[in-house]
């Protein structure tokens, strides 16, 4: 992998991404690829939940109607919001989440493993963080094989040298 | 002629993703032309050519169908 700050003169971003929830993986992904797309070169550090976003399986994310006020889900011709207690019955976070992802492929909204991928493919580095690993006791082959492993000195002399730093 | 690429149905980022995909197999002064449905995509792609060089030579709107006609930077 390459270190070194580009050689080209192409701008820099970088991206911390804290959370591991199927809702919170979007803003992370979305501009990663578009600053990809529009030239810039973008480093992501996944470091504790959001780690999970690169195990190689991305089927277990979900979300949360926990604390989550902002959350009104398109259902039965109007805007249900979720109230907490919705989150203590056994299956509910699993069965919104069900529902989150089918509204996802209704509105033509990629899914997050589409756009893992396009950040692979548009040369987006992808930064494991070494500490969660060993705190959650994640083996290498959990994650995916295009990641870098890394810890904080890694990210630092990244984000020193980087135009946009992102904490999400 | 232009290359012809189908966004409809996309929501953001994709069309902005699949644009450049495709402008990357053309050459400079080539021409791009994009069908979207996103609303969002008009802003979007005007930022996307402004900042890559390329010139939007068309962007319209008919019925609810979004068409650019990108010209690839030289």
């Amino acid at each position: 992998m390459d270190n070194t700050v580009s050689i080209e003169n192409s701008k820099t971003m970088t991206i911390i991404v804290t959370k591991g929830s199927l809702d919170w993986a979007y803003p992370p992904f979305i501009l990663a690829t578009t600053a990809a797309a529009m030239d810039v070169k973008v480093d992501m550090f996944f470091t504790f939940y959001g780690l999970q976003l690169l195990k190689k399986d991305l089927d277990h994310l979900q979300i949360s109607t926990l604390g989550n006020p902002g959350m009104e889900m398109p259902m039965f011709g109007m805007h249900m919001k979720m109230p907490n207690i919705v989150s203590a019955i056994p299956g509910a976070d699993a069965l919104c989440s069900t529902m989150m992802r089918n509204l996802i492929k209704k509105k033509g909204v990629a899914s997050v493993e589409e756009l893992r991928e396009a950040a692979v493919d548009s040369d987006v580095n992808l930064i494991g963080c070494q500490m969660t690993m060993g705190l959650f006791e994640w083996e290498k082959h959990d994650l995916m094989d295009e990641i870098e492993i890394g810890g904080a000195a890694t990210y630092m002399e990244k984000a020193l040298n980087s135009d946009i730093n992102l904490f999400i | 002629m232009p290359t012809e690429l189908d966004a409809k149905g996309m929501n953001c980022p994709m069309p902005i993703l699949k644009a450049k995909k495709a402008l990357m197999q053309l050459e400079a002064n080539d021409t791009l032309r994009i069908e979207a449905t996103d609303p969002g995509s008009v802003a979007d792609f005007d930022a996307f050519c402004r900042n890559g060089g390329h010139t939007l030579e068309e962007s319209s709107e008919d019925g609810g169908v979004y068409t650019y006609l990108i010209r690839k930077a030289s």
